[in-house]
């Protein structure tokens, strides 16, 4: 395996130290491995935790700042942190107005996170909501499964519930808004390459030259099934249909559509796929309010895209224009 | 050969898993990346690893159910994923289950104690294709061995083998909870990494009492 670490086993400890260096607006409590706004609590705003594995970069730390996240906790690599870390966290950003968890879809996450509001009601009695992702169509949401994942919404979501909670919205108000936005987002990925984690060695799973993978999550995990490679155009097809489908999204609709890169895929083929999503949305008549394009809910260095559709109304998109100052996201200020 | 658990047997028995699991990491991990994340075994390590560190500083420590709910808390916030939750609560069950002296009838109460805190939190049925496959038989055969008054070494042994079978059988099975079931019908086939580090669980307390 070739990465840019020392030691697997110091992988995130060391990366943490890296991001507090380069970014001195925030600040990282190493003991906990939770990275905060530098100005938390914010007196009298909804506070917004996040966390889980690592691996996953920018997501969550780096949607650190105002307008987005007031803390994330990073668990190792793929791994959910444990509840003592959120707890932490939410104590740390309890600005008065109290807490919004935003909670993946993953058994690991969803216990952790359970564990830790139950502590937080327990020992300081701050008001805790949580909201679950699970956007994923690739998975059937069933009695015979663990549920949908929460993959690409979860950015969207983070930004937008940021943006109302900095408004001064209440923490029911947020959570709603926040809820109505996984509500109306669905995702779809796909990858070329499987990833390494640095304390496995080797890839989680091996792909053919001539083969791809669709319907993947974000930690490395085999998807759906395993297909030919194709040109873009048709993997573009693969991801957006079974997404307008799912919801539906209707003719007329108009959505934040965002192309996102697993982590080992160039920005030029990020770009080429926007224009083959944005075409057949063309085709569908559904109309792009605003776009994200790049790598922002990643698997470490997995080759592949997600593509994520949310409905939005006026106000999500107001929302979703509103400041904000994170390392990976960076707009109105 | 006592019939009573001793602190040095659960002691023994905590050291002789984390033992295991160490040595076994790789194979954890394997299991893991075909179903799942490749964590377990990586996890399952450092959990232990942590759990014995625990032990260590806590060596005055003369109660048995103190004993496993320490190692429980340590596991709940070192693991992590679902495996942190999931073992951690089942080793504080079992430690809020047992009082200062173990007899294999406590002992056999504890370990379900843990299955069913383990199942309200999981919600996992036996055929899901995780930890409960090889908990419930294991939990079911020393509830057999203390309505048979089998002495405690014979009665562990079934307990281990329990859990051994439902391992195994894990193999066939369609995952429904977890990460695997979101590879449907490609879980098939694989052996639960869960399922696996359980019955080492049982296969080292056995040891202990060997």
């Amino acid at each position: 395996m070739k990465k840019l670490i020392n030691d697997p086993a110091d992988v995130v400890g060391e990366a943490l130290l890296g991001i507090e260096a380069a970014h001195p607006e925030l600040r990282v409590d190493h003991t906990n491995k939770v990275i905060y706004r530098g100005d938390a609590p914010v007196s009298g705003k909804v506070g917004l935790i996040s966390g889980g594995g690592s691996g996953h970069e920018p997501l969550h730390g780096g949607f650190v700042g105002p307008g987005m996240l007031d803390a994330a906790c990073a668990g190792e690599v793929f791994t959910s942190p444990v509840p003592d870390q959120m707890l932490a966290a939410t104590k740390v950003v309890d600005g008065g107005a109290g807490v919004l968890h935003i909670v993946k879809n993953y058994t690991g996450d969803v216990m952790n996170f359970e564990m830790a509001a139950e502590l937080a009601a327990a020992e300081s009695g701050v008001d805790v909501v949580s909201v679950v992702t699970d956007d994923d169509v690739a998975v059937q949401d069933s009695l015979y499964t663990a549920g949908r994942r929460g993959v690409g919404v979860t950015v969207i979501l983070e930004k937008i519930a940021g943006a109302a909670a900095e408004q001064g919205r209440s923490l029911t108000e947020v959570a709603d808004v926040a809820k109505v936005v996984n509500a109306n987002g669905r995702s779809m990925g796909m990858a070329l390459t499987s990833c390494t984690v640095p304390a496995a060695g080797k890839p989680t799973f091996e792909l053919g030259e001539g083969e791809m993978e669709i319907g993947i999550g974000i930690h490395g995990e085999p998807g759906r099934r395993r297909v030919p490679l194709a040109p873009a155009k048709e993997i573009a097809e693969m991801l957006v249909e079974p997404v307008l489908a799912d919801l539906p999204f209707s003719s007329g609709d108009g959505v934040i559509a965002f192309v996102n890169g697993m982590g080992g895929t160039p920005l030029l083929e990020l770009y080429l796929m926007y224009n083959e999503v944005a075409r057949i949305l063309a085709g569908h008549g559904v109309q792009v309010a605003r776009s994200l394009v790049g790598s922002y809910i990643t698997s470490l260095e997995m080759a592949g895209c997600s593509v994520t559709l949310v409905k939005a109304t006026d106000d999500l998109v107001a929302l979703w224009d509103a400041p904000v100052r994170t390392p990976a996201v960076r707009w109105g200020v | 050969m006592s019939d009573a658990v001793t602190l040095d047997g659960l002691r023994a028995w905590v050291q002789g898993f984390a033992a295991l699991a160490g040595e076994h990491k790789e194979q954890l991990t394997q299991l893991d990346a075909a179903i799942g994340d490749a964590d377990h075994g990586i996890n399952m390590g450092r959990g232990m690893v942590a759990a014995i560190s625990a032990l260590k500083e806590a060596d005055t420590l003369d109660d048995p159910g103190e004993v496993l709910r320490l190692v429980g808390n340590r596991l709940v916030n070192v693991v992590g994923g679902a495996a942190g939750p999931i073992y951690g609560t089942a080793f504080r069950a079992m430690g809020s289950a047992l009082g200062p002296r173990v007899t294999l009838a406590d002992l056999a109460l504890a370990v379900t104690a843990a299955l069913e805190a383990i199942q309200r939190l999981g919600a996992a049925e036996p055929g899901d294709k995780t930890v409960v496959d090889a908990w419930a038989p294991a939990a079911a055969a020393l509830r057999t061995a203390v309505s048979e008054a089998m002495p405690l070494h014979a009665a562990l042994a079934m307990a281990e083998q329990g859990a051994r079978d439902g391992m195994i059988a894990t193999i066939p099975m369609r995952a429904r909870k977890g990460r695997a079931s979101y590879l449907g019908w490609r879980s098939e086939g694989h052996q639960d990494p869960g399922a696996t580090s359980t019955h080492m669980i049982f296969a080292t307390m056995a040891a202990a009492a060997a």
